[in-house]
């Protein structure tokens, strides 16, 4: 396949700064360079491409919009939602790693951690010297992560930590878990550091899904935790949810990656695959399907992009976020699929990337916050009305 | 180490290039630009040095203003200061080599790096033309570099293999693919260079030598032919090959 160029259909370039654009095209070239000739090799065997973890730090895509004092790069947030894009165009797996270790363990450690924990945590995270996960699901709290389970109890100098969570990208793989967990009926966050007395992580399998992302449960049995390590400045069910509408955000600008990947793929083999003596490109139904794919990656761009310059005046409502991610990833699934039946028998081989980012999409459009739940949080911010029980 | 790395802006390599309605300039429209790939390996020749010896690096490009876009990136991948010689004129490359040449005379580095040729034009002139101006040693298709009390040793390509040549500071040096992977810029690169300042001065005023005349495309290829799919058709490609195309 020829070389990735962009998908730019209304100029939207000109709407980006130099700065920006240096930032979208060197991580372009870094998942040129690194990440597609390994992705489906990882993908197969159901592993994290580990050697990744080291440039993509060099790289500073971890915590990229923390202050510079952490090693961090302090990108804008469009920057970000760039290099979150050209991520995912490579792969979900990867985008996730960047977004749990920035958006759900950096950020919750900058904004709810004392000078201590930022100090010691933020520049390990930084440099990828630590791996970070974070706990919220659990087996029966999903779409309701309010009622969890897991529970702390006060003890001498520190707490006890006793429940379970499941499905945590990173959990086997992380030096430090952000784990929450209530204490005295309200939510907390806890850093809960590899090799603790009582904590395991062991990996989940059998996924179709996210296959180049490690996936986990974290256990918890009496497991202590000393009182430095419990984030002060948490407090409620708000202190999480604040942490995934910053991966809402970075994820809102990843599917479109997924999208692009999978529109260039179709795109190419439309015009080079001959059928009834003609590319196949040049049938009314194949054009309808590329050009559904190519104004809804255009419509997204425009979302995220304005989105972006909203976040970077503090002026992004969390709404607006779920609308995004829900959009988008929405989309891309579609556009995936679409791209997949363009491609006919080819399109379910790994030698294409469609049916990898088709079904990555499908754990994209269930996590953080799943498609309905994205539904009924607009639904209610525009009729005033909770529609969840 | 005092170091000068020149770096041209060009139309990216997968650009589909169209020559200009004036008939010998390119048309810029609908082109992305990037840093040419040879003085992108000169860039990381010229980091390497500075991280060996200490010292600065100054990139310096000749062109427009959006010749800042491939500055921005040599910043960005560690070069401590960039010079824009600010010149709108279409020139051959003894008029670009001589005023590059003024602007490396005042800052009098101990090496000069370059690309061995930019890949828009292609005349891989400007390195050696820079050499001869200021009377110094000129080094071209490097692919290993190694400098010691002033000694340098390089290995150049040559057509079927290597050749070692020494020589000494201060020299031009035009870096051939081989000679280093160049890094990525950073994102804390990148943050960083946003907030250098790139320096602006006028190139100095060169007559070129050489004018262009007007600039094609290679004539379209025709459509092959296929003469058939199986051995029954060999005496009639011989044939077609023989009197139509006349290759054997
Ligand atoms: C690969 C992967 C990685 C993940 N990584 C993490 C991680 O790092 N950390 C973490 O904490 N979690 C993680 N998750 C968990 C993810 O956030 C949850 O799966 C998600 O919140 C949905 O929860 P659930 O799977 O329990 O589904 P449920 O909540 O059981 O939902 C099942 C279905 O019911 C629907 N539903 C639920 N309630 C309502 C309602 N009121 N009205 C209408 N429909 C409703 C949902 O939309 C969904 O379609 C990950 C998940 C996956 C697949
Ligand atoms: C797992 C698997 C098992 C299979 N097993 C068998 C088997 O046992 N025996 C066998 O013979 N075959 C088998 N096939 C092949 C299968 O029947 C073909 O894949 C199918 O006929 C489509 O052909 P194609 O893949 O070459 O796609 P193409 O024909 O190249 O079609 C590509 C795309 O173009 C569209 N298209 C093509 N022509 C037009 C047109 N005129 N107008 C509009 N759209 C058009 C198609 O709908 C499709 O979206 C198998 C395929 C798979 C995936």
């Amino acid at each position: 396949m020829a070389k990735f160029q962009g998908v730019d259909y209304y100029n939207t370039e000109n709407l980006l700064s130099e700065d920006e654009i240096l930032v979208r095209n060197t991580v372009r070239e870094f998942v040129d360079d690194n990440v597609l000739p390994v992705i489906e090799k990882h993908n197969r065997a159901g592993t994290f491409p580990m050697h990744l973890v080291k440039q993509m730090a060099e790289l500073g895509l971890f915590g990229a919009t923390l202050p510079a004092k952490y090693g961090c790069a302090e990108l804008n947030n469009v920057a970000y939602g760039l290099m979150m894009e050209e991520l995912e165009r490579g792969d979900s797996g990867i985008r996730s790693f960047a977004s749990v270790q920035s958006a759900l363990v950096m950020y919750p450690i900058f904004t709810f951690g004392s000078e201590e924990q930022k100090d010691y945590w933020l520049p390990k995270l930084a440099s990828g010297t630590a791996i970070g996960c974070f706990g919220l699901t659990e087996p029966d709290f999903g779409s309701n992560p309010g009622g969890m389970i897991t529970r702390a109890e006060k003890k001498d100098g520190g707490f006890l930590l006793n429940g379970a969570k499941m499905w945590i990208t990173n959990g086997t793989l992380a030096d430090v878990a952000v784990v929450w967990a209530k204490l005295d009926g309200e939510i907390f966050g806890f850093l809960v550091e590899k090799g603790t007395k009582g904590f395991s992580a062991p990996e989940m399998t059998g996924k179709h899904s996210l296959r180049a992302s490690v996936t986990s449960e974290l256990v918890f049995e009496d497991c202590f935790i000393p009182e430095k390590n419990l984030l002060p400045k948490s407090e409620g069910l708000k202190s999480p949810l604040m942490c995934l509408s910053q991966a809402r955000y970075g994820i809102a600008w990843g599917a479109i990656g997924a999208a692009m990947a999978c529109y260039d793929a179709a795109l190419q083999y439309a015009k080079s695959r001959v059928q009834f003596d003609k590319p196949i490109a040049s049938f009314q139904m194949t054009q309808e399907k590329l050009v559904h794919m190519v104004t809804e990656i255009t419509k997204a761009q425009l979302l995220c992009l304005q989105l972006g310059r909203l976040k970077d005046q503090n002026k992004a409502k969390f709404t607006q976020i779920s609308l995004a991610k829900r959009n988008n990833v929405y989309h891309a699934l579609e556009i995936a699929r679409m791209a997949r039946e363009i491609l006919g028998a080819n399109g379910i081989l790994d030698e294409y990337p469609v049916m990898r980012h088709s079904a990555n999409l499908e754990s994209v459009k269930t996590y953080e916050g799943t498609h309905e739940m994205h539904t009924l949080i607009i639904g209610e911010d525009i009729t005033g009305i909770a529609a969840f029980n | 180490m005092n170091i000068l790395v020149f770096v041209n802006h060009v139309p990216d390599t997968e650009t589909k290039v169209k020559v200009g309605a004036d008939g010998k300039t390119i048309d810029p429209a609908g082109i992305n630009y990037m840093l040419s790939p040879y003085d992108e390996f000169a860039v990381e020749e010229g980091l390497k040095l500075r991280e060996k010896f200490t010292g600065e690096v100054t990139v310096a490009s000749l062109g427009g203003d959006a010749n800042k876009e491939t500055l921005r990136k040599a910043l960005a991948m560690g070069c401590n200061k960039a010079v824009l010689l600010k010149d709108a004129s279409v020139r051959d490359s003894f008029a670009v080599a001589r005023s590059l040449a003024d602007f490396a005379k005042e800052l009098s580095p101990d090496i000069i790096l370059f690309g061995k040729q930019s890949i828009d034009y292609d005349n891989g002139q400007v390195g050696s033309l820079v050499a001869e101006i200021l009377s110094m040693p000129s080094i071209s298709v490097v692919v290993k570099l190694e400098i010691n009390d002033g000694a340098i040793v390089a290995e150049r390509e040559i057509e079927g293999g290597h050749e070692v040549v020494c020589s000494t500071l201060p020299a031009v040096v035009m870096a051939q693919k081989g000679l280093n992977q160049p890094r990525y810029p950073s994102l804390k690169g990148i943050m960083d260079a946003k907030r250098k300042v790139i320096e602006e001065r006028a190139a100095s005023f060169v007559e070129s030598k050489v004018e262009v005349l007007s600039m094609r495309k290679p004539p379209a290829k025709n459509p092959g032919k296929i003469v058939g799919t199986d051995v029954s058709a060999v005496p009639e490609l011989v044939r077609l090959l023989h009197e139509e195309a006349k290759v054997i």
